[in-house]
């Protein structure tokens, strides 16, 4: 038994290291071609609707001297190479700024700390016409936006809430899965050079494969030991911090964007400007979670899982073949989140620590809505989505800030109505 | 590869502030999670509340330093009972999630922008243990050697100072950990309906836990910062909790030495591969990592470790399988 | 009977052997003998009163009581078929759960929003239908656990030994002679987790006695319990009447109801629906209706009608199975 469980645990981890093993090759590759500068600047530079401003220089000056400059490039793309880690300055070029795009609103940026990766560095433009738009006109583009990332994170949300429902696990490894999904189809994409879609496609069937070995080789063993659920909660912590730094080591800590649809004009239509990148996402999401919702109302299979979530002992005693349905609720629901990372890397980038930076708000979604209830993940997902976007609007309020916002609000949500929105009290003794 | 090196910087480093650190703030955890079952995430948050209270205090409003540890500890304390007054209600799981979250926003809060006047943005804040140094009875110099081992005689003070706040904070935990009120904690850790169908107020224990476990936190957030003369935001980050639950269960939780025993082993450990992996890279023995990554196969390990340890061993070295708050369903 | 062993131990105490009709007994039911048999009945002198408790799970009603009094230093059941919400109502009245509506009082003194810590401070102790004894604690430090106003319970005290080590002794002594009396004295170092549920039961009865409670309000005392270890079990719940305790007791079993009860209030879907001594009420057709009911959807309905309730509302409400909303 624990000789089986060890072989088990050592599978997925290889499991792991082995899928991701390609993209060894190609961090080296990259740094190779790279000269690998000892430290690398860069960032983006887009203006208000979102589209890329080229050719803008940028230096990065430090105190001993040292002074670097580069160019944005078509996709808005800038970067400066530095000679170690350090603190830098990092100023853009205000003359070389095109018409009708207004100076950034810092500029330059002081005391830009470099440890040796990739630090990314932003400029905000055009701030100055932002302030010219009402505030009706910027809350329905943040709307817009904030419905984007909510139905993005609910593909996540779903799938953490079911597992949830069904086993009693609280996954701290779930966001891992999203980045995942992410860091594969980039794989497949950029390094195999693999077409997008298809890529995606294999990424979204590669996560299902990705939470069946996660279930097999290490939850069902566990729940067959009899594991308490506070020791699985932290073992998916400590899952959770293995596999980030896995992807970290094999995908390097910048961001990087997929290899198609990397730049896309915006869309006008009335205040609001979309991408089209940004509209695909936000219907595949829409049609998936509405695939998902009426699977679990319709099918003899949904309300099996939903007799699950509502008392295991019974659903095995009327017959329910109740590790199945974990099983199944395991793919399925790592596929939406890696459906979720997919999408969030095309709205983004692919970076390692996507989904960890996602799983707070995906947590504060599932736990607004009632932990173990689906339809309650996807109705606080959006909460948050559009809170998060709309607490933007707030007079002193800065993006920097918004996550802290919803972070508070999941507090004061559990003060008010510990069994969240959609959530049923339980009864005592 | 120097083994010697490699072992006595290990040990030094198991011995060292940033280890005593740690183990200041397992000692609180263990009141907290050991003792009481209370499934605070959020231990990081704490460190950095004392850490920051004292150097905003110093640095930005150029008080004195004993203003500084006085704030820092009643930021500290403040901020677990703002954090308690609404999660202490709540299930296991709920408290879990948001003592995570409300780390998380301390650390938001503290590196943004908008507060880089008071709280120094993402760099962090500097030069505020000036005073303590000053305090250190040990001469100028290069320090003190022990056998191999070589300390500065700054980080000897510290070192000093910290493990006589380890062998304090294990004395109370001992004295507690015995008392009535320590049945009560324990009490809760099984069942808190129980507890309150024979007349103890939950709540108010669970508060106190919190409470009293936040402090010892903190002043593992006041080593830290003194040791660099330093906060930066980045170092209270959740992987921080994380590494003081793994070394809590390492030793033993609702052990009294479980958190020295663990805080020394993981630091001994943590450092040790730290080193080997360095000298191995340097000595082109292991060429398909750079040297930045050993930081990352570090966390791998800490975080595999715990998994580990959690499965086949939850009681860690020194607990009683039959007394931990793991089973809870 | 090992039981009857232990009750000569302390013979000093008005403890008097099990099974053997005593004069508290006699009191309680000269006192209630003059009392209506109908739901809502006034007592003499209650202990504990209560009107209009609602609790609403969703749309179901689980709890929907008009009036009930319990009379002081009697043993009254609280008996009903599955679902009829008596656990609800227990959780109600010892603030573990809040009721929609409603307000009760113990000993005169309004027990609204009172925490469950409070409402045991004030002498109402209860145990649990799932006994909660603490298994990870030795099972004198479970007894040791009940006793109220102990000094070391407060931090800084219990940081100084000497401050409360002498009422540590007083506790432990009070605690040894409980567990002699329940036969418990020889698991007094053992994990209260290795005991046998009926063991687990006693010592549960046993901790709820450290609070020095006026009514003690027991969840089902008999579930699980070793029919071996019934008979004692019975003898010590009288026992408590004989020490000017009220016992109000939720039972499945109805010999123990008819043998030991002075007093029974029968609910059914959340309501009171008959009062009376135990004979009486068993043989009361609408408590016969109620039971037979749960098989029998006609003379349920029926019940219903009597009682002003909605059929489907009855149908229903269950304490342990998922809701058929839910279920589906």
């Amino acid at each position: 038994m624990v000789h089986w469980s060890v072989t088990r645990i050592v599978a997925l981890v290889v499991t792991c290291v082995g899928i991701l093993g390609g993209a060894t090759a190609l961090a080296s590759a990259a740094h190779a071609a790279e000269d690998q500068p000892a430290g690398l600047v860069q960032g983006f530079l887009r203006d208000l609707a979102g589209n890329p401003v080229p050719g803008v220089d940028v230096t990065a000056t430090d105190t001993a001297g040292f002074s670097g400059i580069g160019t944005s490039d078509e996709a808005g793309r800038w970067e400066v190479k530095v000679p170690g880690a350090g603190t830098y300055t990092v100023e853009l070029d205000e003359e070389t700024l095109p018409d009708g795009v207004a100076a950034p609103t810092k500029n330059p940026i002081d005391n830009v700390v470099v440890t040796g990766s990739t630090r990314t560095v932003l400029f905000t433009l055009g701030e100055r016409e932002r302030t010219l738009t009402s505030k009706w006109d910027q809350a329905a583009q943040l709307s817009v936006e904030g419905l984007r990332f909510g139905l993005i994170i609910a593909l996540a949300a779903v799938g953490l809430s079911l597992i949830y429902g069904t086993t009693g696990l609280t996954n701290f490894a779930h966001g891992e899965i999203i980045t995942f999904g992410a860091v594969i189809t980039w794989w497949l994409n950029v390094t195999l050079g693999i077409p997008f879609i298809l890529a995606a496609i294999l990424g979204v069937v590669l996560s299902g494969a990705f939470g069946f070995v996660n279930d097999q080789a290490l939850w069902k063993p566990l729940r067959k030991r009899q594991t308490g659920l506070i020791a699985m909660m932290i073992v998916s912590i400590g899952l959770a911090l293995a596999l980030q730094n896995i992807f970290l080591i094999f995908f390097g800590g910048a961001s990087r964007p997929f290899g198609a649809f990397e730049t896309q004009a915006g869309i006008e239509m009335g205040p609001v400007s979309l991408t089209p990148k940004d509209m695909a996402a936000m219907t595949i999401a829409a049609i998936v979670l509405t695939l998902a919702g009426l699977a679990l109302l319709k099918t003899r299979f949904g309300k099996a899982t939903r007799a699950v979530s509502d008392n295991p002992a019974l659903a095995a005693s009327s017959g329910i073949d109740v590790e199945r349905v974990i099983l199944v609720v395991w793919v399925v629901g790592a596929a939406l989140a890696g459906l979720g990372g997919i999408l969030q890397g095309l709205t983004q980038q692919v970076f390692p620590l996507l989904g960890a930076q996602s799983l707070l708000l995906i947590f504060a979604a599932v736990t607004l809505g009632g932990l173990g209830t689906a339809f309650g993940a996807l109705v606080g997902s959006i909460l948050v989505g559009l809170f998060i976007n709309l607490s933007t609007l707030i007079p002193g309020m800065t993006p920097e800030l918004k996550n802290v916002g919803a972070l508070l609000l999941l507090i004061v949500v559990l003060m008010v109505r510990p069994q969240g929105i959609l959530g049923r009290r339980s009864r005592v003794g | 590869m120097d083994w010697g090196f490699i072992f006595t910087a290990s040990v030094s480093y198991a011995l060292g502030a940033l280890t005593v650190a740690y183990c200041l703030a397992a000692i609180g955890l263990n009141l907290q999670f050991g003792y009481t079952g209370l499934l605070n995430f959020g231990q990081a948050a704490f460190l950095a509340s004392a850490g920051y209270g004292m150097a905003v205090m110093v640095t930005t409003f150029e008080l004195s330093f004993w203003v500084g540890i006085t704030v820092g500890l009643l930021a500290t304390l403040a901020l677990a009972l703002l954090l308690g007054l609404p999660t202490l209600r709540l299930r296991a799981d709920y408290l879990a999630i948001v003592t995570i979250a409300a780390a998380e926003v301390v650390r938001l809060v503290v590196r943004s922008v908008k507060f880089k006047e008071t709280l120094g943005g993402s760099d962090g804040l500097q030069q505020f243990a000036n005073r303590f140094y000053e305090l250190s009875p040990l001469s100028d110099g290069f320090g003190i050697n022990f056998g191999p081992f070589l300390f500065s005689n700054q980080e000897l003070w510290v070192m000093i100072v910290g493990w006589s706040l380890v062998a304090l904070f294990s004395l109370i935990t001992f004295l507690l950990a015995r008392s009535p009120w320590g049945r009560i904690l324990k009490g809760i850790r099984e069942d808190e309906d129980a507890v309150r169908s024979l007349g103890k107020n939950v709540y108010w224990y669970k508060m106190q836990a919190l409470m009293l476990g936040a402090m010892m936190a903190g002043f593992g957030g006041f080593i830290i910062g003194i040791f660099f003369n330093a906060v930066s935001p980045d170092i209270y980050a959740t992987a921080l909790t994380f590494a003081i639950y793994t070394i809590l269960i390492l030793g033993g939780a609702a052990r009294v030495a479980g958190p020295i025993l663990g805080a020394i082993l993981f630091g001994f450990l943590f450092q040790f591969v730290n080193v080997t992996l360095s000298e191995a890279v340097n000595a082109d023995y292991i060429t398909f990592l750079d040297s930045s990554q050993t930081a990352q196969i570090r966390l791998v390990l800490v975080g595999a470790g715990l998994m580990l340890l959690m499965i086949y061993r939850p009681q860690g070295i020194l607990g009683d399988r039959r007394e931990i708050a793991l089973d809870a369903r | 009977m090992p039981a009857d062993s232990a009750d000569t131990t302390d013979a000093a105490d008005t403890t008097v052997a099990v099974g053997e009709t005593t004069s508290r007994k006699e009191v309680a039911t000269a006192a209630l003998a003059d009392v209506a048999r109908e739901p809502g009945a006034a007592k003499p002198d209650p202990v504990l009163v209560a009107d209009g408790i609602v609790r609403r799970f969703g749309g179901l009603t689980a709890v929907n009581v008009d009036h009930v009094e319990v009379q002081r230093g009697a043993i009254t059941a609280l008996i009903g078929p599955n679902g009829a919400g008596k656990t609800t109502f227990f959780n109600l009245l010892t603030g573990f759960d809040k009721p929609d509506d409603g307000t009760w009082s113990f000993n005169e003194r309004p027990l609204n929003g009172v925490p469950p810590f409070r409402v045991a401070r004030m002498g109402m102790v209860r145990t649990f239908q799932l006994t909660k004894v603490l298994s990870k604690l030795t099972v004198i430090e479970n007894m040791r656990l009940g006793a109220t106003g102990q000094r070391g319970e407060r931090l800084f005290f219990g940081l100084i030994p000497p401050l409360w080590r002498s009422q540590e002794r007083d506790i432990t002594a009070r605690a040894d002679d409980l567990l002699a009396r329940f036969n418990l004295d020889s698991k007094r170092a053992e994990f209260a987790g290795s005991l046998s549920g009926g063991q687990r039961k006693l010592l549960e009865m046993a901790r709820a006695l450290m609070v020095e409670p006026e009514l003690v309000m027991l969840d089902e005392p008999m579930a699980g319990v070793n029919p071996a270890l019934t008979q004692s079990l019975l003898g010590h719940v009288k026992d408590l009447r004989e020490q000017g305790m009220t016992v109000l007791f939720v039972e499945h079993d109805m010999d123990m109801v008819r043998d030991i009860s002075d007093w029974v209030i029968v609910m059914a879907q959340g309501a009171v629906i008959a009062e009376g001594p135990p004979l009486e009420v068993m043989s009361d057709q609408r408590v016969i209706d109620a039971y037979l009911g749960a098989h029998h959807d006609l003379s349920l309905a029926e019940v219903a009608a009597e009682e002003g309730i909605d059929a489907p509302e009855l149908l229903g409400t269950h304490d342990s199975t998922p809701s058929p909303k839910d279920a589906s």
